[in-house]
């Protein structure tokens, strides 16, 4: 299975970047979940966002900064896991490292799902 | 969390822990078996203590550390005894083994115990199914029943095949140790052989609801990309990654609407995963670049890498193809893989050049209820205008095979040959 693991900015961290030795642990535990098999994909996304939106046939697109910063999304992993729970555990982890701030996690759907609904 | 919300917890931890910590105890009793057992007493502890205490906050520390207990416990029964029968002449030493263990466990990193730990596990002296029993089990993480559930066998079965595979093991005094030299060829062999085993019992999908069997080539994949960090300077483990990673690009496409299998040439490649393909040709550059001659993995790898490649089937590069098989079979000279190459040499070089190969092989006894033959055959005599001969092949070839779906296919194949 599956699992996007996204970081959103609450902005609770703004005002402390993250010191060295949190970096070396975050290291330490990303080439952790590579060396496992888990990790399949991994980044930091621009808060910046553009946004699109589409209706009636005319689509708008308005260029970022967004005023509710704390619902974007700055950083993913994409995983996979044998269950729900190990990728919660997984999370566990890394926001053990990280300390504060909020996350989500999502399944990605795959062809095991796909083949389910059949 | 309610304790069943522990239990799925403790569920996967264990997934996530247990191959290094079976590996950390194995280094310590220098026995597979023993230490898989004192795992799970561990384990064991867990489902019993976690509910109360809620989990720890570093949960593979404390279950490898109750595990260490017991191994300890264990060792001073047994010196216990052994004194007991040794009464008379020099006793044993007594010293506390604890400290020693923590020495032990600090001075190697534990990756180096979870590849001696493969090695064992994998060790030519077991069936390939008892191996692949007690890699699952060992370095998966999985219980005795999802492993019978995988290989579609009953969990006594399983569970018997696993007993016996630790005695034999014991018996045969495997050390518990990475083979170097002359034999590390052969061992790593085996260790692959396994791991893609697991792969193709998914891949094949003979039978089983489908979602237990994507789950094992998704193990086998696993098993294999940890396998790759392990041994990186290995070419053929970077090439059995590659190959398994670009044949499951290819899950979401091959079987249509009504679970009917689609062949390779037939699929919607807009369907194939591309982050799974370029995951393959990653770890195919990496066997290229250690610059050893290509072992069959790599080489298949590659085979499979044009096929990824190609944007549509008529794109694909037949002729390297062809190329390829032929260093195969050379290394593995089997009339599958002789088959296969008959099929390139046909699309690359036209149906005569893949016929006469063919024509070759259709005295070969192993071949002989082996549908893909006559398939073949009748696909390139369909496209010389023989139609009367594809026909009876196609019709030979759907007598053969046991996929309902593809008897089907091949029976549409004949009937379209007696119409035209």
């Amino acid at each position: 299975m599956r699992f996007l693991m996204m970081t959103t900015d609450d902005n609770a961290s703004a005002g402390n970047p993250p010191d060295e030795r949190m970096m070396a642990e975050m290291g330490r535990f990303i080439e952790e979940m590579s060396r496992a098999g888990v990790l399949l994909a991994t980044g930091g996304l621009d808060p910046r966002a553009i946004h699109i939106e589409s209706s009636g046939g005319k689509i708008t697109v308005t260029d970022g900064p967004y005023a509710e910063a704390k619902e974007v999304v700055v950083g993913f992993a994409l995983i996979e896991t044998r269950t729900k729970e190990e990728a919660i555990e997984l999370s566990r982890r890394f926001w053990q490292i990280v300390g504060d701030g909020k996350g989500v996690i999502q399944q990605v759907f795959g062809p095991e799902d796909l083949q389910a609904g059949r | 969390m309610t304790a069943s919300d522990i239990h799925r917890t403790v569920d996967a931890v264990w997934r996530i822990e247990s191959a290094r910590i079976i590996a950390g105890l194995a280094r310590l009793v220098r026995d597979i078996g023993l230490a898989e057992e004192l795992a799970q007493d561990a384990l064991v502890a867990a489902l019993e203590q976690w509910p109360e205490s809620g989990v720890p906050d570093n949960p593979g520390a404390w279950l490898m550390a109750v595990a260490k207990r017991r191994a300890v416990d264990r060792i001073r029964r047994q010196e216990r005894l052994e004194r007991k029968l040794e009464e008379i002449g020099h006793g044993l030493e007594s010293a506390d083994p604890a400290p020693e263990f923590d020495a032990v466990l600090d001075t190697e990193p534990i990756e180096d115990d979870i590849l001696r730990l493969v090695f064992t596990a994998c060790h030519p002296v077991l069936s390939p199914q008892a191996r692949a029993a007690l890699t699952l089990r060992m370095l998966g993480g999985l219980s005795t029943e999802e492993i019978a559930r995988a290989f579609l066998v009953s969990e006594p079965t399983v569970a018997q095949r696993i007993v016996r595979a630790k005695r034999t093991l014991a018996e045969a005094g495997v050390p518990f140790e990475v083979p170097e030299g002359a034999e590390r060829a052969d061992r790593l062999a085996s260790v692959l052989e396994v791991v893609y085993l697991i792969f193709n019992e998914g891949y094949a999908a003979t039978g089983g609801t489908a979602w237990v069997r994507l789950d094992l080539c998704q193990e086998a994949l696993r098993l294999g990309r940890i396998l790759a960090e392990l041994a990186p300077q290995e070419a053929e483990v970077h090439g059995l990654v590659a190959l398994m990673e670009i044949q499951a690009s290819r899950s979401r496409a091959r079987t249509g609407p009504s679970g009917e299998p689609v062949q390779l040439l037939d699929q919607n490649r807009a369907l194939w995963d591309r982050l799974l393909i370029r995951r393959g040709f990653e770890a195919l550059l990496r066997a290229e670049k250690l610059g050893t001659p290509p072992g069959p993995y790599v080489l298949q790898a590659a085979i499979a890498a044009c096929h990824a490649q190609a944007r549509t089937a008529g794109e694909t590069d037949w002729a390297r193809i062809a190329a390829l098989y032929e260093v195969l079979v050379r290394l593995t000279p089997s009339p599958v893989v002789q088959l296969n190459r008959a099929v390139a040499l046909g699309m690359a070089y036209g149906p005569e050049r893949g016929l006469e190969l063919v024509d070759a092989l259709v005295a070969e006894p192993s071949l002989k209820n082996y549908h893909l033959l006559p398939s073949v055959r009748g696909d390139l005599l369909a496209r010389l205008g023989r139609l009367e001969e594809a026909r009876a092949e196609f019709e030979r070839a759907a007598s053969l095979t046991q996929n309902a779906p593809e008897r089907a296919a091949l029976l549409n194949r004949a009937a379209a040959c007696a119409l035209s």
